[in-house]
């Protein structure tokens, strides 16, 4: 028998055993905490302990499960909490209390649970990898489908009749190719490391709606595309990562909460609960799988957490949705290998980090993608990484790594998260490499001139980035009146459109359409008022008028579901800058 | 009684080696005897075969290699509970040092507590109230939450905390179920001796448990001083129902005092040499924080810090920050004009606030109010970089309005005295009032209702 032979905090070595294979999950001790082979040589093996050590001492047993570290794919996913090992933490609650305890062996999926299960084949048909053999409602907004695993394929040769089934009862038998029998259940199991196979990936071309301005409209993100969404502490990351969830037009979110606070994930329990989508009229947790692996809990568990999110959202991706994963924060995952290396004695890289950290991460991010599954259905998964980079500074090796791999960067500005400038989205600092990829789509689906308008809002704002550099040295009273109105309009721009109130009925979700009108309406306050000026206006006098304070307004004044009112206020303006230049000219006489 | 092992393997630092051990577990506690009698405690930090490594709580002076008998007690660190920890005193391994004897036990806990399951907590929503306008107009505290004061070596931090326990009111409560836990990991005695002074004077002396751990004494009991304090902190709260407020003071100390035993044990350094696992080690005292569904206690944690070299972004306030729900910061500018509390409004924040305002909390207006006075004091520090360069006569009116809000604001609204307690609504219409000198246009915002509700330039006057 195999026994611990020394243990330093959550790494666990074994002597002179060859029973082990790499990433072979263990069971450590007598009370069986939850471990992962990470290092095999001839005199040791070494093991990652995914809960708290106390307690185990050297020459208990160690037994190997003769398979890798697993997540259990099946009815029962959604709407479930689970930590960093697919644990779900409700079951863990009842075993244990408040607080979660050690060697808890729990299954992932409740097995007494019976699913409405309707059989989509019958004997004697036959099934490829990845062939959907049976459906079952697991909300009401989401069927869940049972593929054949992606390493099996063969004739049915049993088929259950349609009924109620729990996740472990065999609904299905097929043969493969040698004759061996397999038996098919609700669910499947697929290691976690390694991503789920797929026909092809198709190429990116659709956004994911999210109804943020600044993002929809400045930074696009494409359904299968990856973000990253790094800022100090109090910039808002997690704040844009719930909005995200909330609003963004994927058919499920998983929400990787991975070395963060522990009311932050009771904050996402409880608001998700509360809120409805609008599109399906249910609560937002019927789309929803949240992971846990808050700050004090064991942190070998933190690495995998991100593992395991991922592949619960290829899981439901090769059925044919479009998932979205926010993972909050992809740094604390780097710190996790940053401690497991420094136990394992590793040799570090910049920072202390592993030099492995740029290949873990880019796995990661390329797991993501618009794909065609084995089935033949099109589905996406979307990640959106936050990264907390140590001291704000974005040349830390996290930072700089993710850059790397993604292609969106939505970097979040301290100054402006301290004028509760939300979502604190810096436009100049940040990019998206999408918007060539969308074009098309915005113009087909919204309207023509969306680029053309959004190119003109951003070279607004980069051109107001110039001025202000000449206003800090000088002061704007000295600007001329065209460029006094750049820097107004931009501020319109600013405050009326990139800024944007989550707690607002309206203002917390904004449709394209009235994101387009709305940039209309500013950019047509600029014309306007630019050619009331160049006819010798004082910009001044439009200012007093108060319209571009109506324009800022105009986001919580006009409601999302009456676009009409946007001709009122184009009226308004016309007929203001006339009145403004009626009055001037009255004066001159 | 139980084997004793003779001699040591190895002394370095905090740490001890011994050799052919066996039967032991890990993070399990041995008693150190010296050939003098007088005894150490000690904690096994690793263990290779038949070689174990151990911290010694008390320090390694006058350890040698043969003069020491080790034994074993077979269970990890715990520390004795009972409701008369109150009003009573105790070393940072949560030994009584107030010669009051020990302390008879209802029952015994790991002092490093177990990860709260995140299904187990519920949301926190209750405001405290207290009476300091700069935290409960736009750093709102809420019962539950971890809120820590980033602050600079000279800085009137201690006076704040020491006036947030006096003031601290929890809407509607009575005082009976309040007390206080209070942690000093390597502070001057001078500043141990004000705390216990002070809680005195204000009469609360007998609702605090109080750990000491003063700038000499030994590290490997500061870094177990806050795991004591948060071990009473949740057996108060959670078994006894009690709302506490745990105090820790100087965080910086104690990761300073985590560097150190790192370093001993030959770990490998992350930034600025502070172990790879210090944001997992702050977590798991931070984390302690919270309200549990089904209990009526509450656990809120007020941890002090002092940034060195006023640096927000050096790893113990960055770490933090980004553990806790936000922060108060003190600035130096503010305390030499003479400010008090020099809190500095733009990098506070709580995070907790947003759920704990307004109607049926505090007051509708509440998130308004404080959103604007953000932005507008956000505006004042454009106002004022701009006023360094071409001077202040030649700002815009509206520039020169911000520059004289700015003044307003400091002095009357973020300035108050020690023992000046005021009201949510006495801050709020405070805060409006200094809203109202700057020309309603200004006020972007606002809601046009709310605006025309509480915009009154007749109430600025009284600035004049």
């Amino acid at each position: 028998m195999n026994t611990v032979f020394s243990i330093n905090g959550p790494v666990v070595k074994v002597k002179d055993t060859s029973d082990f294979f790499m990433m072979e999950m263990v069971y450590v001790g007598t009370r069986r905490l939850i471990g992962e082979v990470i290092g095999v040589n001839s005199e040791e093996t070494t093991i990652q302990v995914y809960e708290v050590t106390t307690g185990l001492a050297p020459g208990e047993p160690v037994v190997g499960t003769g398979a890798p570290v697993s997540a259990v794919l099946g009815p029962g996913i959604i709407s479930n909490i689970f930590d960093g090992i697919e644990r779900p933490l409700k079951k863990i609650e009842e075993l244990s209390g408040a607080y979660v305890s050690e060697g808890a062996n729990v299954d992932c999926l409740d097995g007494e649970k019976k699913w409405q299960v309707t059989l989509k084949v019958k004997k004697g048909d036959v099934l490829r990898a990845g062939s959907i053999y049976a459906v079952c409602p697991e909300t009401p907004v989401i069927e869940h489908r049972c593929m054949v695993p992606p390493n099996m394929s063969g004739e049915v040769v049993f088929a259950a009749e349609d009924g109620e089934y729990r996740v472990n009862d065999v609904v299905c038998r097929i043969k493969d190719s040698e004759g061996a029998e397999h038996e098919l259940t609700l669910c499947h199991k697929w290691p976690i490391k390694q991503p789920r196979p797929y026909n092809k990936k198709l190429s990116i071309d659709r956004p994911l709606i999210t109804g943020q301005r600044v993002i929809d409209t400045i930074l696009p993100i494409a359904k299968g595309g990856t973000a990253a969404v790094p800022g100090g502490f109090g910039t808002g990351k997690t704040m844009t990562q719930h909005q995200l969830a909330k609003w963004c037009d994927a058919d499920i979110i998983v929400y990787i909460g991975c070395g963060e606070r522990g009311n932050e994930m009771t904050q996402v329990l409880e608001e998700f609960s509360g809120l409805i989508d609008p599109k399906t009229n249910r609560p937002l947790t019927d789309r929803t799988v949240l992971i846990a692996n808050t700050s004090n809990m064991p942190v070998a568990a933190r690495e995998a957490s991100i593992y395991t999110g991922i592949t619960i959202a290829e899981y439901y991706r090769d059925m044919g949705y479009h998932i979205a994963i926010m993972a909050d924060s992809t740094s604390r995952w780097a710190e996790a290998l940053r401690e497991i290396s420094g136990r394992l004695e590793e040799m570090p890289a910049e920072e202390g980090f592993p030099a492995y950290l740029p290949s873990r991460l880019a796995e990661f991010y390329e797991r993501a993608g618009y794909v065609q599954s084995l089935c033949e259905a099109e589905g996406s998964v979307t990640i959106i990484g936050a990264v907390s980079p140590q001291g704000s500074d974005f040349s830390e090796p996290v930072t700089q790594n993710t850059k790397r791999f993604v292609r969106c960067f939505w970097a979040l500005d301290k100054s402006l998260a301290y004028a509760r400038h939300y979502p604190a989205i810096n436009w100049n600092d940040s990019y998206s490499e999408y918007s060539d990829d969308l074009a098309e789509y915005f113009y087909k689906n919204v309207d023509r001139d969306f680029l053309p308008c959004r190119q003109r809002i951003t070279s607004m704002l980069s051109e107001e980035n110039k001025l202000m550099e000449i206003v800090k040295l000088i002061g704007a009273d000295v600007l001329p009146d065209d460029q006094k109105l750049v820097i107004e309009t931009a501020r319109v721009i600013r405050v009326g459109f990139l800024q944007q109130n989550a707690y607002h009925k309206d203002d917390t979700y904004v449709p394209m359409d009235k994101q387009f009108r709305m940039m209309k309406t500013i950019l047509n306050l600029y014309d306007r008022s630019r050619e009331a000026v160049e006819k010798g206006l004082p910009f001044n006098n439009i200012i007093a008028t108060g319209i571009f304070e109506k324009v800022i307004k105009m986001k919580y004044d006009i409601p999302n579901d009456k676009p009409k009112m946007f001709i009122d206020l184009d009226v308004e303006i016309e007929q203001t800058i006339k009145k403004a230049e009626k009055a001037h000219a009255k004066e001159g006489r | 009684m139980a084997v004793q092992y003779l001699g040591l393997g190895e002394i370095n630092g905090p740490l001890i080696a011994l050799e052919n051990v066996t039967g032991i577990s890990y993070d399990e506690v041995a008693r150190i005897r010296l050939d003098d009698g007088s005894q150490r405690l000690g904690r096994v930090v690793q263990i290779d075969g038949t070689r174990a490594v151990l911290q010694v709580f008390e320090g390694t002076k006058g350890l040698s290699l043969k003069n020491t008998r080790t034994a074993f007690t077979g269970k990890p660190m715990e520390m004795a509970l009972s409701e008369e920890l109150l009003g009573r005193v105790f070393s940072g391994a949560g030994k009584p040092i107030d010669g009051l004897g020990d302390i008879y036990a209802e029952k015994y806990a790991d002092i490093n507590g177990r990860p709260l399951n995140p299904v187990a907590r519920s949301y926190p929503r209750n405001y405290i109230n207290t009476g300091i306008s700069s935290i409960d107009a736009l750093t709102t505290l809420i019962r539950g939450q971890k809120l820590p004061i980033f602050s600079g070596s000279g800085l009137s931090h201690n006076k704040l905390a020491v006036q947030i326990v006096r003031q601290a009111r929890i809407a509607e409560e009575s005082d009976q179920n309040f007390a206080v836990v209070f942690a000093a990991m390597g502070v001057k005695n001078d500043v141990a001796d004000y705390f216990r002074r002070s809680f005195e004077e204000s009469g609360v002396l007998q609702r605090v448990v109080m750990f000491l751990n003063l700038a000499n004494d030994p590290i490997i009991e500061r870094i177990l001083a806050p795991k004591c304090a948060l071990t009473a902190a949740e057996y108060l709260a959670f078994e006894k129902n009690m709302h506490i407020l745990v105090i820790l003071t100087d965080m910086t100390s104690y990761a300073e005092a985590l560097r150190e035993f790192s370093s001993s044990k030959g770990e490998i350094p992350a930034r600025k040499g502070y172990p790879g696992y210090l944001y997992s080690d702050l977590a798991s005292l931070y984390e302690r924080a919270g309200v549990i569904e089904g209990s009526e206690g509450s656990i809120t944690q007020i941890p002090i810090l002092t940034m060195p070299n006023d640096d927000i972004t050096h790893p113990i306030p960055d770490l933090t920050g980004y553990i806790t729900e936000g922060q108060i910061v003190l600035g130096r500018e503010l305390e030499q004009n003479g400010v008090y509390p020099p809190v500095s409004v733009l990098p506070s924040l709580s995070r907790l606030m947003k759920d704990g305002i307004g109607e049926g909390y505090t007051r509708a207006d509440h998130s308004d109010c404080a959103n604007q006075l953000f932005a507008a004091y956000a505006k004042v520090q454009d106002a004022r970089s701009l006023a360094s360069v071409i001077g202040e006569d030649e700002l815009s009116p509206l520039d020169k309005a911000y520059l004289r809000f700015g003044r307003l604001f400091e002095k009357h609204f973020v300035n108050q005295g020690t023992d000046e307690n005021r009201s949510i609504e006495e801050t709020l219409d405070l805060g409006w009032a200094l809203l109202s000198t700057l020309p309603r246009s200004a006020l972007d915002r606002v809601d046009e209702r709310v605006l025309s509700e509480k915009y009154d330039p007749q109430s600025a006057a009284k600035f004049e």
